[in-house]
C-alpha cells in the first residue's frame, strides 16, 4: 500500500495490464465548493496506474483553469498552479468546451495550461470512444 | 455484468445515495454484480456510524451495512475525504473500510461500468 497509489499496491494483479481511456469531467469553478479540488486529487493518483487520461473543463469547470486565481481573502488554497504539474504525470490530453469558454467570454489566451478547444459535437464524439468517464 | 459505483454526495441532504441504493439492489437483484462502491466527497458521510435518523425514517448508513453483507460489496471511504469531514476508523459504520483514491481507479479499471451518482 502505498500513498502514491491511493491504498493499492501495484505489483499486485490489480492493474491486470489493462488500459483504458478514462475521462475526467470537470463541470464545477475551482472554489465555492469542493468539487474540483478532490477531482483534482483523483487525476493525480490516476497518473500512477498508467491509464489513458484525458481531461475535459466545461460549464463553469473552465474557471478551474483561468489565470491569476487569488484565494487569499476567501481563506482557501490557490490549487491552479497543480493544473500545470499535470504534464510531469504524462496527462496532456486537456480540453475545454468552445461552448463554455465563449459563454464566459473568455480566450485560450486566459488559460493557464494548454488546452484542446473543441465544440460541443467534436467533444460528444471524444466522450464515446471513453471507457470510463467520471464527472464532476 | 460487474459494476462500480461512485457516490459524491451526502445521505439526507441529497438523492444520490438514495438512487445508487436503489440501483445496487436492483443489479444484486437481477444477477448482476456490485463489487465495489466507492464513497468520495461529501458521500463520504454514508459511512458514520453516529448516523441516528428519526425513527420513521430510512436509515442509509445501515442500509448500506448490510446490502455490502449479503452480496459481498467492497464499500470504499476515501482517505483523504473521510479524514476531512471527521470521519474515521473510531466511527466508521460495519462494511465500510478507509482506503484510497486508488481504489475507484481500480474499480473503473476491473468494472465493467463504473456509474457515478452526484450531482
Amino acid at each position: 500500500m502505498s500513498e502514491a497509489t491511493g491504498g493499492i499496491d501495484m505489483d499486485d494483479e490489480s492493474g491486470e495490464g489493462t488500459i483504458k481511456k478514462f475521462m475526467y469531467l470537470n463541470r464545477k469553478a475551482p472554489y465555492g465548493t469542493i468539487y474540483a479540488l478532490e477531482s483534482l486529487e483523483v487525476v493525480l493518483i490516476a497518473a500512477a496506474f498508467d491509464q489513458d487520461c484525458s481531461l475535459v473543463f466545461m460549464d463553469d469547470g473552465v474557471y478551474q483553469i483561468i489565470k491569476g486565481q487569488h484565494t487569499k481573502n476567501i481563506a482557501t488554497k490557490n490549487f491552479s498552479p497543480t493544473y500545470r504539474a499535470l504534464e510531469g504525470y504524462d496527462i496532456e490530453k486537456l480540453y475545454v468546451e468552445k461552448e463554455s469558454m465563449e459563454a464566459r467570454g473568455l480566450t485560450q489566451e486566459d488559460l493557464l495550461v494548454d488546452v484542446q478547444v473543441v465544440d460541443s459535437a467534436t467533444l460528444a464524439g471524444i466522450m464515446q470512444e471513453q471507457d470510463v468517464i467520471m464527472s464532476f | 455484468m460487474k459494476f462500480g459505483i461512485l457516490i459524491n454526495e451526502g445521505p439526507y441532504t441529497h438523492q444520490a445515495s438514495d438512487t445508487a441504493f436503489l440501483f445496487t439492489k436492483a443489479a444484486v437483484e437481477n444477477g448482476h454484480t456490485v463489487s465495489r462502491i466507492f464513497f468520495y466527497h461529501d458521500g463520504v458521510n454514508n459511512s458514520t456510524s453516529l448516523t441516528e435518523p428519526p425513527q420513521d425514517d430510512r436509515n442509509i448508513v445501515d442500509r448500506w451495512s448490510k446490502i455490502a453483507e449479503e452480496h459481498k460489496i467492497d464499500l470504499v471511504v476515501c482517505v483523504a475525504a473521510a479524514l476531512r469531514r471527521g470521519i474515521r476508523n473510531e466511527n466508521l459504520a460495519k462494511g465500510f473500510r478507509i482506503s484510497g483514491l486508488g481504489q475507484l481507479i481500480e474499480a473503473g479499471i476491473q468494472c465493467d461500468r463504473l456509474i457515478t451518482f452526484g450531482d
